[in-house]
Formats: structure tokens, C-alpha cells, sequence
């Protein structure tokens, strides 16, 4: 109860009352993760607005990871209505933030792979139109290593040759391709993240889907800790339509694609 | 003065965290002159100590054969002294059958003594034993205390070779790892299988080529034998663990190239159900999602990057 307290007093007197009106029953403000630094989460990467814990923000992640550089992720977040966008991050990972996920005609669920240096909590954040942030996550332990250690194409020295490619796969819906429809991609991109020696940061960092007239579907916002040469697993409601990927890294460097 | 002083600190360390980790290691008689020394089924974990793969030794009449020495330096020790006590002879000759530190990190209490492993196994051991070392000192702490890794001197070539009263034939297959040493003694019809055969234990596949590895039991299946020693599990009397290993292996790679070909991502492949007929397996869900992640990413590599 006392941690209750603290947190609450911590997200200021306005914001307390804002997530009490709008925490459901089974909501609640107790990390069911005990992370050490969901305080220092909550602050930095949700900005100290009202936040719940919340089982309807699904969080698949295994619970030790066998290969530290490609942690496979994936979240679903079902029963809240319309979500404008939901925040990734790790908290105990150097750093923190993975992605931000913009469902613009898309379910609220996506796949990819992140890079983890020790055991850490994988969060993913929806934010409601109340303003309420509804959280889920996992823990995940790792041998370590992922984040400061070159990826294997940076290692061999072979990134520039593939950089940008872009790689798909669409999948129509059971119902024959008219409402949802699974998309997987994979963009060649080292993701350095910058703590490896001598690799300065080098990353995608925004990624998106539309269909030819430049309606969106689903964006991302990418940071360090996406796993090189990333997959992204989404279902867009494009029913078949031929549709585009758009993006740039850090340095610049474009992505486009035709999605068909 | 100072080193004398830290040296004593050492040594009371040592007793304390050392008190209640003891290798409590039996050995089963399975034939004329054979023992098995059975490992758990479990994972690595600190109650266990990381004893869970089998070991086993043949008292030949011109000394003791060992295949397989465990996770530690101090199994290792304790493993040596249950040998030369069960059988009243020294140690002549130690078999690893494959790199994985389940199997050989308890080589450093045979030193001295010619250890054989297949040069695939030897290749491996040399890139990766420090890896696996490392990891399970983060696993199993304090029970691995000593260990550094001591690699294979002999390479072992399939043929025959007799030792005592007992010929050997080897094997030379891979799949499991890059070299799975398979061993018949021709003297009892024993077949010690290393990790090519799990018993009611969901196979591992940190490095396994699935394809291989069925060819490579698909040849087991071939070879008569009157009893079987697997890598993990008990002791087998006849094929039927060879068939299990061989059907959950072609399960898991249908599984994972289903999963790939129908858009599932690798996060969502870990959670589907797996079919009740692997029930019987110890550590299946822990072991389905390790191998999962071990691959899966191979599997869609080449969907995507297929032309
Ligand atoms: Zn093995």
C-alpha cells in the first residue's frame, strides 16, 4: 500500500485523480514486474501522466532469451478502444526506449525483435484518448552482451551492401482479404546503437506503411535497441491493397518500397 | 603478508559456500562391466548443479573407460573416484561425445589421462568452450568453481578399437552439434548414444542441423543393439527412444517452418500449444521455446531472402 502511496504522490495530485476516475476495477498501480526503476519508467518514458497496469496489453515475450541480439517481441492490446499510440521501452536496459507504434488503421499489435544487455523488463505502454497509459510487460533474463556488442553484419563488415533493402510478405485474412490482413518485413539496417566501441549510433528511426495516395496505416518511431536487420510483424486493415514503405535512418538514408 | 592473509580468506569462502554442494553421483550397473551415472532431466539450475546429462564408464579389464565427464570440475572429481572405486581400475581413457559443457566441463579431473573427441567436437570446443563456460558460472555459481575448460587430446575416428576385453566401435554423425560420437561396445551390446537420443526428455538444439540429426538416427536405427544409453533419460531396451527423439524432431521442424510460411512472428511460434503426444518429455515447453529461438530465425531467413 505504502508503494501505492509514493507512486501516486509521484505523478502529481491532478494526475492521481485523472487515473482513479478512469482505472477500471481491475486496474491497478502495483508493478506486478517489482522493476527497480519503473519509477524512473514512469517519469521518462510514459512523462509522469496516469498509467494502470492492465492485462489487456498483452506483452509475448520468452522468458530467458537465447540469443541477447534477438529477443523476439511481440504485443497485442485488445478491449480499450482506440489507442493512439503505444510506447515500447526496457527498463533496465542502457537504453531504454525500443519503438513507438502508431495504429492509424491497423490492430493494436505488433512483432518485432529487440536487443537486451541483462535481464530487464520489456514494457509496452497504450495510451488511451482519456489520456490514461495501460501497461503490460514481461521479464526477460539474457546472458547479455546484446547492446554492446556489434551486430553480425557490422562484425563482418558486410552492412553496407544490403543497407535499405527491404524485404515482404502479406498475408490475407481467413474472411478472404478484405478487413485484416498480416504484413512481415524485414529493412537491412545494422541498428547500431552507438555503445559499441568505435560504432557511433546508426539507426532507422522512423518506418512507414500507406497505400498509394499516402493513407497510413501504421507507423513507427525506431530506436537503438531494435535488433539489426529488423522484422516487423503487423495486421493492417489494407484488404489487399497495394501499399508502400516509407522511412529513413539517422544519417538520412531513405527507405522506400512497394509493399504488393 | 597480505597474500597469506587473502589466501586464508579464500580457503573459508570456500568452505562455506562449498558445504552443501556436493555431486551426490551414483552409479547403476546396466550390463556386464558398464554403469551409468544418470543425470537429472531437469535444466541446469543450482539445486542440480548443472548434473543432467549422463555419463558412463565400462570397467574393460585393462583400465576404465569413461564417456562423458559433466558440468564441472568438481563432477568431474567425484565422477573419477566412483569410477576407480566401482571398478578397482585406473582410468585408461575418456570419450567426449560432443561439445556441449553438459557433457565435458568435468575433463579437467582426467587430465593426464588421453581424452578423445571428434575433430567436429574439438573444432567447437575450441570456438566455444570459454562461451559455454561463462555461462554456466552465471547459472550455477559457485558449483562451478575451479572449472576451466580442459579440451579433448585424441581424435577419435569411427572404426574399431579394443581396450581390454572390450572392443569399440565408433561412429562419427552430426546433427545434434557439428560431431555426435556415437559408441557400441561390441563386448555387452551397449550403445551409448551421447545427445543424438533424448528419453522422455525434450531434445536441446543450440546447434542443431534438424536434418542431420534425423539421418543421423535414422542410421542408429539400423544398428542392433541390446541396450541404449542416451545423452538424457534412462537407460533404453529397445528403439523406442530413437523413434520418439526422431518424431519430435520432425514435429518441431514442420512446426517452425508452418509457423514461418503462414506469418506467425517468432514472439507468437513460442506460444502455440504443442501436441500432447510430447507430454511424456521433462523441460518440453522450456525446451519447444529455446528451440524456437534457436530456429526460427534461420527458417525465415531463407523464406524472405528466398528469390
Ligand atoms: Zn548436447
Amino acid at each position: 500500500m505504502l508503494t501505492v502511496v509514493s507512486r501516486a504522490l509521484n505523478s502529481g495530485f491532478i494526475a492521481v485523480a485523472i487515473t482513479l476516475l478512469a482505472t477500471p476495477a481491475s486496474g491497478t498501480q502495483v508493478d506486478p514486474l517489482g522493476s527497480p526503476q519503473w519509477e524512473f519508467m514512469h517519469r521518462t518514458m510514459l512523462d509522469g501522466a496516469p498509467y494502470e497496469f492492465d492485462g489487456r496489453v498483452v506483452v509475448m515475450t520468452p522468458a530467458s532469451a537465447e540469443d541477447a541480439m534477438n529477443v523476439p517481441v511481440s504485443f497485442r492490446v485488445e478491449g480499450l478502444g482506440p489507442i493512439e499510440r503505444v510506447v515500447v521501452f526496457a527498463d533496465l536496459n542502457p537504453i531504454h526506449k525500443v519503438l513507438v507504434f502508431h495504429p492509424h488503421d491497423a490492430r493494436v499489435a505488433l512483432g518485432f525483435r529487440v536487443k537486451i544487455e541483462q535481464a530487464t523488463p520489456i514494457r509496452a505502454a497504450a495510451l488511451t484518448a482519456d489520456g490514461v497509459w495501460h501497461v503490460g510487460g514481461a521479464w526477460v533474463d539474457a546472458a547479455g552482451g546484446g547492446c554492446t556488442s556489434p551486430g553480425y553484419t557490422r562484425a563482418a563488415g558486410t552492412w553496407y551492401e544490403t543497407l535499405g533493402q527491404v524485404r515482404h510478405h502479406r498475408w490475407p485474412g481467413a474472411d478472404g482479404g478484405d478487413a485484416v490482413e498480416r504484413l512481415r518485413l524485414q529493412v537491412m539496417h545494422p541498428m547500431d546503437t552507438g555503445l559499441a566501441e568505435g560504432i557511433p549510433a546508426f539507426y532507422l528511426e522512423r518506418l512507414e506503411v500507406t497505400d498509394v495516395t499516402g493513407k497510413p496505416y501504421a507507423s513507427l518511431e525506431l530506436f537503438e535497441p531494435v535488433s539489426e536487420n529488423p522484422y516487423f510483424t503487423l495486421d493492417i486493415n489494407a484488404g489487399g491493397r497495394p501499399l508502400r514503405l516509407s522511412g529513413r535512418d539517422l544519417n538520412g538514408n531513405r527507405v522506400e518500397a512497394e509493399l504488393d | 603478508m597480505r597474500v597469506p592473509c587473502l589466501l586464508v580468506l579464500c580457503a573459508l569462502a570456500a568452505t562455506v559456500a562449498g558445504s552443501d554442494q556436493h555431486y551426490r553421483l551414483a552409479a547403476t550397473q546396466i550390463a556386464a562391466d558398464t554403469w551409468l551415472v544418470r543425470g537429472s532431466t531437469a535444466h541446469f539450475s543450482m539445486a542440480n548443479g548443472g548434473n543432467i546429462a549422463n555419463c558412463a564408464f565400462i570397467a574393460t579389464g585393462g583400465g576404465a573407460v569413461v564417456i562423458d565427464t559433466g558440468p564441472s570440475a568438481r563432477y568431474g572429481e567425484a565422477l573419477r573416484t566412483l569410477v576407480e572405486r566401482t571398478t578397482g581400475e585406473p582410468v585408461v581413457r575418456v570419450y567426449n561425445t560432443h561439445h556441449h559443457p553438459d557433457h565435458f566441463l568435468g575433463n579437467q579431473a582426467f587430465a593426464g589421462i588421453p581424452i578423445y573427441a571428434l575433430p567436429d567436437t574439438r573444432r567447437a570446443m575450441a570456438e566455444q568452450a570459454e562461451d559455454f563456460s561463462d555461462n554456466l558460472y552465471r547459472l550455477l555459481g559457485t558449483w562451478m568453481k575451479g572449472t576451466v575448460p580442459h579440451l579433448p587430446t585424441v581424435d577419435a575416428l569411427p572404426g574399431e578399437s579394443t581396450v581390454g576385453g572390450h572392443r569399440l566401435e565408433l561412429f562419427a554423425y552430426r546433427g545434434h552439434t557439428a560431431g555426435d560420437l556415437v559408441i557400441l561396445d561390441h563386448a555387452t551390446g551397449t550403445l551409448f548414444t551421447g545427445d543424438l537420443v533424448f528419453n522422455h526428455r525434450a531434445p536441446t538444439t543450440p546447434n542443431a542441423d534438424l536434418a542431420a540429426w534425423r539421418s543421423a538416427l535414422q542410421g542408429l536405427s539400423g544398428t542392433p543393439f541390446a541396450r541404449l544409453v542416451p545423452g538424457h533419460g534412462d537407460v533404453a531396451e529397445h528403439g523406442r527412444a530413437i523413434a520418439e527423439t526422431a518424431d519430435y524432431l520432425q514435429w518441431l521442424a514442420g512446426r517452425i517452418d508452418d509457423a514461418v510460411s503462414s506469418g506467425r512472428s517468432m514472439a507468437e511460434t513460442l506460444y502455440l500449444p504443442i501436441p500432447r503426444r510430447f507430454d511424456a518429455h521433462d523441460t518440453l515447453v522450456e525446451e519447444y521455446r529455446r528451440s524456437v529461438m534457436h530456429l526460427f530465425p534461420g527458417v525465415e531467413h531463407a523464406f524472405f531472402h528466398a528469390e
